[in-house]
């Protein structure tokens, strides 16, 4: 029930976010039935919009895989991360299955969550986003505008909001956790508004603000031992 | 849908569950490094960081909407509100700017 609960947030910011993915696939050619399929079957944003413009384009299967690859790396740190905090009843065919769903979402709140998560949790945190994000792929490409544009601006910021209500608490806490927040943050507008940089992928911007960031906290802000688990409570 | 599109999705749901699945199938021992267990702590607030700034700024399509809807986030985030306050209460701000906008 806790996963259920936590994962409404997370299913309402993607109900908007896969709404727009479903109109930019049926315009970018695609069938509703392979936008959908698509949302199912991958549950990402920025590995799904470049996954459809390869397509839309007919570009090789390497492309894609290289594609998807650097785009959903982070993923990969995601896993590890996560890998340390599960319980015990998550023997290999839940790793497996459970898997599927790290999202960056997911993985903010699973990991924000106080000590070990079991294998019902994550089902749970998974179930909500995953029903949003496959309904609003449906809605976005079969119907195109349901909602009022203002309406669906609006809900663009709902998962920021829930971002920063997961980070905000323990960077007022603790302050290696400030400096590694603001410095990422740093580093991300760097790629957005240096002109240099500006042409890298937002995938590969993720994945260099997260180990520099994370790797400058671990240097200079060096947790206790057992402060690790407890210390992430949102 | 033809039987080209099909083989793309499948590679690309294959390489991104392959990205997800692996590792958290691999590692089954708890991670002894001090400094990889600091580096795997601050993970997670490194990605929401860089995920947050700056594109909560874009995300309403009007940056005075997103700064409303930011601001009322972070002040309800500091006083420690819960992810779907915090969430809503960001998209009724940005929501209810957007209105006051349209009204001048």
């Amino acid at each position: 029930m806790d996963g259920l609960r936590d994962g409404i947030p997370i299913g309402l910011g993607y109900l908007s976010v896969s709404f727009g993915f479903g109109i930019m696939a049926v315009s970018e050619g695609l069938s509703v039935f392979a936008a959908v399929l698509i949302s199912m079957t991958n549950l990402t944003s920025a590995g799904q919009v470049a996954g459809i413009g390869i397509i839309a384009a007919g570009g090789t299967l390497i492309e894609m895989m290289l594609a998807q690859l650097i785009i959903n790396m982070r993923y990969s740190l995601m896993s590890i991360s996560l890998s340390q905090k599960l319980d015990s009843s998550f023997t290999t065919p839940h790793r497996f299955l459970a898997s599927f769903g790290i999202t960056d979402e997911i993985f903010a709140v699973a990991s924000g969550k106080n000590g070990e998560i079991s294998n019902r949790y994550m089902y749970g945190l998974i179930t909500v986003p995953f029903i949003g994000w496959t309904t609003g792929t449906l809605l976005g490409a079969a119907a195109g505008e349901i909602l009022p544009a203002s309406v669906k601006a609006a809900l663009g910021i709902a998962i920021y909001g829930m971002f920063l209500a997961i980070f905000i608490p323990p960077a007022r806490k603790a302050v290696g956790v400030l400096v590694v927040v603001a410095f990422s943050a740093g580093l991300s507008c760097c790629f957005e508004y240096i002109p240099v940089f500006s042409g890298v992928s937002g995938g590969f911007v993720i994945i260099i603000c997260a180990l520099a960031a994370s790797a400058l906290g671990a240097f200079f802000f060096p947790v206790k031992d057992g402060e690790e688990a407890e210390s992430s409570d949102g | 849908m033809t039987a080209d599109t099909l083989i793309y999705i499948a590679v690309m749901a294959g390489v991104t569950y392959a990205v997800r699945m692996l590792p958290f199938v691999i590692f089954r021992k708890k991670i002894e490094s001090k400094f990889v267990k600091n580096f795997l702590y601050y993970v997670p607030y490194a990605v929401l960081g860089a995920m947050t700034i700056p594109a909560v700024f874009y995300s309403t399509g009007n940056i005075i909407s997103a700064v409303a809807g930011f601001a009322a986030a972070v002040i309800l985030a500091f006083r420690n509100k819960s992810l779907l306050t915090v969430a809503i209460a960001a998209c009724g701000a940005a929501f209810a700017a957007d209105m006051i906008m349209s009204l001048i």
